[in-house]
């Protein structure tokens, strides 16, 4: 079976605007959220978010570049770029047609489809650019992401919701691995903090109008974040041949669905994700030191969620580290397993582990080593990452170290 | 401001040339402007002179509108201006 590893990470989401600054800011345990800087926000009754600060497009793209690339497509290939020169391969040849570009969203060009909305509904104009649908696509990043970096191969973007960066993360690792392609730029791009966006998730009511305290007896729902991670997955050989860092493998994955709510999570759906991921990764349970939760701050993921590791891993529940990064950054949607996977990367790779920051008060229904407040140095060999998205579409990703 | 040098400037711009270097005689080929710079010149167009063009990109030959250089596009725009008013 062909071995999958990761020579490149890139991002850029509220903790900073590359991977050295994002993995300092969860050493730290620096939170990202603040006051949402967006139009209409005394219209919300949640003003608080994880957004990109100090960021001007121009800066990054000429006007045709910005007339086609929505936020979350910006955001994508800032990323890309990032990963693409640590892993330090360019793309041609046959080597161009077994590469390809797989990545989740979940809202694509959701600010793009505010602004237009705006403009014919609010402003009443008849008149639209004439860029909007390829601007607003979904696979408006992946594509860009291929051309740019010629990237001829299988190419497409995954949407489940909160899950879509690991199910992208996924279908990348088993096209490696299958053979289908020896190279995969992969991971997950979100922007949804616009007005229409914000407001949507308002109406579930499922989020924190202060803080996102994942497993804390204290916390009162998710804070949505924007942003995204990339990576270079390469096929192991492939790396080595080419003298190529690897940041850390890919040893396993695995996706189950709940089949059973549209909104809320099942303890078995998440289990049969996690332990597929083991089983798939050859792992025992014990090999496992840590965990990037899901973690969302809701009442409802984190006590499933814990339940669900502690059925999986058995006395072992109790000495493995599972923190929730979400708590730094706030919820990427689609793009959110992505970032969470830099800190799997620096647990594997660096021994520190990030912590769950806003942790005030333990939960027993939330019982486990959740890393509270302050990161912690510790050795551990193979981790886990978890999302569990609406829908009930699960997806877990297990990493060891290079 | 008279139509033309209006005109002029908005496919200068999309051609990222400076208005100088865009003569009517120029085709938008000359000018490195493909199918969707086209399209968002006519956008650009419309929004400018508050007029709207009959342009199909399934078949731009087709209609009045002739695009086959500048000096023809600053022709038809003056022609649907002067329709309007």
């Amino acid at each position: 079976m062909r071995r999958v590893v990761i020579t490149g990470s890139g991002t850029i989401n509220p903790l900073g605007n590359d991977v050295p600054t994002t993995l300092a800011a969860m050493r730290e345990g620096r939170c990202g959220i603040g006051s949402l800087d967006i139009r209409d926000v005394d219209r919300l009754a949640v003003k608080i978010g994880g957004q990109v600060r100090d960021y001007d497009e121009q800066t990054h793209f000429n006007r045709q570049q910005i007339s086609l690339y929505d936020r979350f497509t910006q955001f994508t290939l800032l990323a890309a770029k990032q990963a693409i020169d640590e892993a330090g391969i360019s793309f041609s040849g046959e080597l161009a047609d077994r590469s390809g570009v797989v990545l989740g969203t979940s809202g694509g060009g959701l600010n793009t489809q505010d602004e237009n909305y705006r403009a014919v509904y609010e402003e009443g104009k008849n008149r639209v650019h004439p860029f909007i649908v390829p601007k607003l696509m979904n696979n408006a990043a992946a594509s860009h992401v291929s051309m740019q970096y010629n990237l001829r191969g299988p190419s497409f973007t995954v949407a489940t919701a909160c899950a879509s960066s690991n199910h992208a993360m996924g279908q990348a690792f088993m096209m490696i691995r299958s053979g289908m392609a020896d190279v995969m730029v992969t991971g997950g791009s979100e922007s949804m903090l616009c007005f229409g966006g914000v407001k949507a998730w308002e109406g579930l009511r499922v989020m924190s109008k202060d803080a996102c305290r994942p497993f804390s007896a204290t916390r009162n729902g998710m804070v949505q974040g924007e942003g995204a991670g990339v990576f270079v997955f390469e096929e192991y050989d492939h790396a080595v041949k080419r003298g190529a860092t690897i940041l850390a493998e890919v040893a396993g994955f695995a996706m189950s669905s709940d089949a059973s709510d549209i909104v809320t999570p099942s303890k078995q759906g998440a289990a049969r994700a996690i332990a597929g991921a083991l089983k798939d990764a050859k792992l025992n349970r014990e090999d496992v030191g840590y965990i990037n939760a899901h973690g969302t701050g809701t009442a409802a993921n984190d006590k499933t969620e814990c339940a669900a590791v502690a059925d999986v891993f058995g006395a072992h529940a109790d000495k493995l580290m599972m923190s929730s990064t979400k708590s730094m950054h706030g919820h990427l949607i689609g793009g959110t397993g992505a970032v969470e996977l830099l800190a799997c990367i620096m647990a594997v790779r660096d021994g520190i582990i990030a912590p769950t920051i806003g942790y005030e008060e333990a939960d027993p229904e939330c019982a486990l080593d959740v890393v509270p407040n302050e990161a912690r140095e510790a050795k551990v060999s193979a981790v886990l990452s978890n999302a569990f998205a609406f829908g009930g579409l699960n997806a877990v990703i297990a990493l060891k170290s290079g | 401001m008279s139509i033309a040098p209006q005109v002029i400037e908005i496919i200068a711009q999309q051609a990222l040339l400076e208005p100088s270097d865009v003569t009517e005689a120029s085709t938008l080929e000359d000018l490195g402007i493909d199918s969707l710079g086209l399209v968002e010149s006519i956008f650009a167009i419309e929004e400018a002179f508050d007029i709207s063009v009959p342009f199909n990109a399934n078949d731009p030959t087709e209609g009045d509108f002739d695009i086959s250089t500048v000096g023809s596009i600053i022709k038809a725009v003056d022609a649907l201006v002067k329709g309007q008013a």
